[in-house]
């Protein structure tokens, strides 16, 4: 594609609105104004009839049958794979692991990862920013093992501080697990400079990409990244469905974290032989119709295209941002130049409960309270904030609507 | 006044109002006008966490009957809890132990008392029961 051919493409607002069919709904008798995308995003018609598809069409189970059915849907299945893996630019479709989501991506690495890799002494770093996610299954990690948990801080501006993270490295850091975009501050860290750096001391680095991946196009092989996770349902796919891409390398050497049928070559009850990968950290009956609905999703984002979506989120971004400051009270929480489209604010003497609470009622969704990222509240000494956090589909229409909605809140309530 | 008379008063009051709007200054200006708890209540023991706001919560047992107090970070649900404390308080445990609190429903605020809600509410109604059937078996 040309580079002017590339740059002519636009978002067509109005026929992306129609394919997704929640968009039209009214609640509380007000038309919906979804501004709640950090916390899952919403389905395109075409993953919705997917899901209808293979329960009508295609339902049997995967890698087990001689019989028609199931050897059409495990081809579904493994050709979902290859989509993920072609999105990710990962080198093999078998890098490629589905899992539950996230959360459940990081316990598999941090568990079995710990368990081969971290004694009593080592050293595991997170950020300040990170969502309970990916800081709880590494603090249970360090509390089975004897680890500890070391954090890089923040500036006020909700930025990682680098010089504090290069300090933190030494010989006894045996992994870094990092957010790639900040799920209340909007943040987008400078991933590949923070792998670089841990690999400068040969050490792995997880990265968290389950609100990057929404907004950025990430290629793995690029960023050197050794694991990096995300989920189905942020990704306009089902919920219950999640990747974790792994360095073939690092699959290879890390044990199985749950065990079952499936994760096998050979059983006797004296001794199992593990599968290869990727079955080998698949075990049972997988999300088969989260798989293939989550490819349909990956397609679909890619026939409107990450760099016309990253540049369309931006003016949204910008657009209530400059609104945002102009309103009386109004403190918005992280102002890094490189941010998504995600704001974090709060209202000088007012709960963000209440903001939401009345939002709600004009049939605005947004979301407050802390977004399962405590510490970072403490840093910033505050219980919550507002968060309005925009997908391709919002419009500067609905913005406007956010801002007298928001007007009208602070009114009531001050 | 019996609970149940309360209960039927604030669900006249609430058929006035027109709109939700209307519902909600009636809360928010509840929840701003009544100094609910004395400062030394607010402890540790007595509060009530949520996931979005928080309830502090003190129960007394005068002349056989219970006196509630409580407060709340959050001003809407501040006003929820005047509600609460004005249709509870100043009855006997057995009273409080079997009244059904139906008004709620019937001022349209259900969701304010979903377990999803996450606002501290729920779990403040049971610990006004459980003070009740303590207070109860004590006595
Ligand atoms: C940065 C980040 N990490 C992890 C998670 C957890 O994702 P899930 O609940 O889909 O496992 C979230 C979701 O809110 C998130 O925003």
């Amino acid at each position: 594609m040309s580079q002017s051919a590339n740059h002519r493409k636009s978002i067509a607002i109005e026929k992306i609105r129609a394919d997704f069919p929640i968009l039209s709904k009214k609640v509380n008798g007000k038309p919906l104004v979804y501004f709640d995308n950090a916390s899952t995003a919403q389905k395109p018609k075409l993953v919705i009839d997917a899901i209808t598809n293979y329960y009508e069409n295609q339902n049997a189970n995967i890698h087990r049958g001689v019989h028609t059915l199931s050897q059409e849907i495990t081809i579904a299945y493994e050709n979902a794979r290859v989509t993920v893996q072609k999105h990710l630019n990962a080198a093999h479709p078998h890098e490629i692991i589905f899992t539950k989501g996230t959360t459940e991506s990081i316990n598999l690495i941090a568990s079995s990862f710990g368990k081969k890799f971290i004694s009593k002494g080592d050293e595991i770093i997170v950020s300040e920013m990170e969502h309970h996610s990916n800081i709880l299954p590494w603090q249970q990690v360090c509390e089975e093992r004897g680890a500890l948990l070391k954090v890089i801080p923040i500036n006020d501006a909700g930025e990682l501080i680098i010089s504090d993270y290069k300090r933190l490295l030494n010989s006894k850091t045996k992994i870094v697990a990092i957010t790639h975009l900040s799920n209340t501050l909007g943040t987008i860290n400078p991933i590949e400079e923070i792998i670089a750096l841990a690999h400068a001391q040969n050490i792995p680095v997880l990265v968290d990409g389950a609100q990057a991946v929404p907004h950025i196009r990430v290629d793995v092989q690029k960023l050197f990244a050794d694991f990096y996770v995300f989920s189905g349902h942020k990704l306009f796919g089902p919920t219950g469905v999640g990747i974790l891409y792994g360095k073939e390398k690092w699959l290879n050497e890390l044990p199985p974290y749950q065990v079952g049928g499936g994760t096998i070559k050979t059983v006797t009850f004296e001794k199992t032989d593990f599968a290869d990968l990727p079955l080998k950290f698949e075990a049972g009956t997988p999300h088969i119709e989260g798989g293939i609905g989550l490819a349909v999703a990956i397609d679909y984002i890619n026939t409107i295209g990450l760099d016309a979506i990253a540049e369309y989120e931006h003016e949204l971004l910008v657009y209530a941002t400059e609104k945002l400051e102009t309103i009386e009270g109004v403190k918005i929480i992280g102002t890094s130049k490189n941010k998504a489209s995600v704001i974090s604010f709060i209202v000088d003497g007012l709960h963000p409960f209440d903001i939401g609470t009345i939002l709600d009622q004009l049939g605005i969704a947004v979301r407050t309270g802390h977004h399962c990222t405590q510490p970072l509240m403490q840093r910033f000494g505050i219980p919550g904030t507002i968060r309005a956090s925009f997908a391709f589909y919002n419009t500067k229409e609905e913005i406007d609507i956010f801002l007298s909605g928001l007007e009208k809140a602070i009114k009531m309530l001050k | 006044m019996s609970i149940e008379a309360t209960e039927n008063e604030i669900v006249d009051e609430f058929e006035m109002f027109e709109d939700w709007i209307q519902k909600y200054e009636y809360l928010i200006d509840l929840g701003k006008s009544l100094p609910l708890i004395d400062e030394k209540y607010k402890t540790e023991d007595n509060l009530i966490k949520g996931c979005q706001s928080q309830v502090w919560m003190h129960s007394e047992l005068k002349d056989g009957k219970i006196v509630y107090t409580a407060d709340s970070d959050a001003i809407i649900t501040k006003g929820m809890v005047a509600l609460m404390v004005r249709v509870l308080s100043n009855h006997s445990p057995e009273e409080i132990i079997n009244s059904k609190l139906d008004f709620v429903e019937k001022i349209g605020l259900t969701k304010h008392l979903s377990p999803t809600r996450s606002n501290g509410l729920v779990s403040m109604i049971k610990q006004m029961k459980l003070d009740a059937v303590a207070y109860k078996i004590k006595n």
